[in-house]
């Protein structure tokens, strides 16, 4: 078996700055190809962070001890940590809840509720599909 | 250009976030002792990035928003990690501190980001 060489800082941080602007840019042009109305369901957002999650899920249960050390970093820490975000989640959840919509307030709870459901379950489902074969 | 400037908030965001979670919160986490401690790194990127992204709603100049909004917040903040993190308790039957992530992230990241966007208003 090889000795995997442990990457210092500067490499770790170069492939999670490049991961992140990846990711970014990714979870960017879905908001901008799926864009929701004032008091809409958050439709862009919630995919971003519920696949992602399932993206990490697969990820994690991939990953063995002798995997390249840059590819945890790169694709987890950098990628999905750029693609998924929490930010928008609750300033977009703030937002449903000041809307002057009719029903915004059921938006809001279920757009709350919903996404951290979803991205649990497929977290939950990742690792699952990820540990089969 | 907005890619450009979502690219370079992700740059510094991303790596940001992998400091503070590693480098600060994890060294601050020895220090108690615990074994299994709480997610408190992500806890803290996903809390300020929510306050800081509130605190964008009372910018009007798109760049501006690019930049640090979708860039830098968006980067900075994680709900992929969370939800791993979430899991990987509830999976070593850590269930109680699962759930009490699951409240904090929310309850307090929701809070974050209504009390930024409060002092825009």
């Amino acid at each position: 078996m090889t000795e995997v060489v442990q990457p210092g800082l500067p490499r770790v941080l170069g492939v999670v700055a490049l991961g992140g602007i990846v990711g970014s840019l990714a979870r960017y042009g879905l908001a901008a190809a799926i864009p929701h109305a004032e008091g809409g369901f958050p439709w862009a957002t919630f995919l971003t962070n519920v696949t992602g999650c399932l993206a990490i899920g697969i990820l994690f249960a991939r990953l063995t001890p002798g995997s390249h050390p840059l590819l945890r970093p790169f694709l987890g820490t950098g990628i999905l940590g750029g693609f998924t975000t929490f930010s928008t989640y609750a300033v977009d959840t703030d937002k449903l809840l000041h809307a002057q919509m009719h029903a915004h307030l059921v938006v809001a709870f279920a757009y709350f509720f919903g996404t951290v459901a979803a991205a649990l379950l497929a977290a939950t489902l990742g690792e699952w599909l990820g540990r089969r074969r | 250009m907005n890619v450009l400037l979502v690219a370079l908030g992700a740059a510094i965001g991303a790596p940001l976030r992998f400091i503070v979670d590693k480098h600060c919160v994890a060294r601050l986490l020895q220090t108690t002792g615990q074994q299994v401690p709480l997610p408190w790194g992500t806890f803290t990127v996903n809390v300020v990035g929510s306050f800081i992204l509130g605190l964008m709603t009372g910018v009007t100049d798109q760049n501006w928003t690019l930049l640090i909004g979708v860039g830098f917040c968006g980067a900075f903040t994680t709900y992929s990690t969370f939800a791993a993190e979430t899991t990987a308790l509830v999976s070593s039957g850590h269930r109680a501190k699962a759930l009490l992530s699951v409240l904090l992230n929310l309850g307090i990241g929701l809070l974050a980001a209504v009390f930024g966007a409060s002092l825009t208003k």
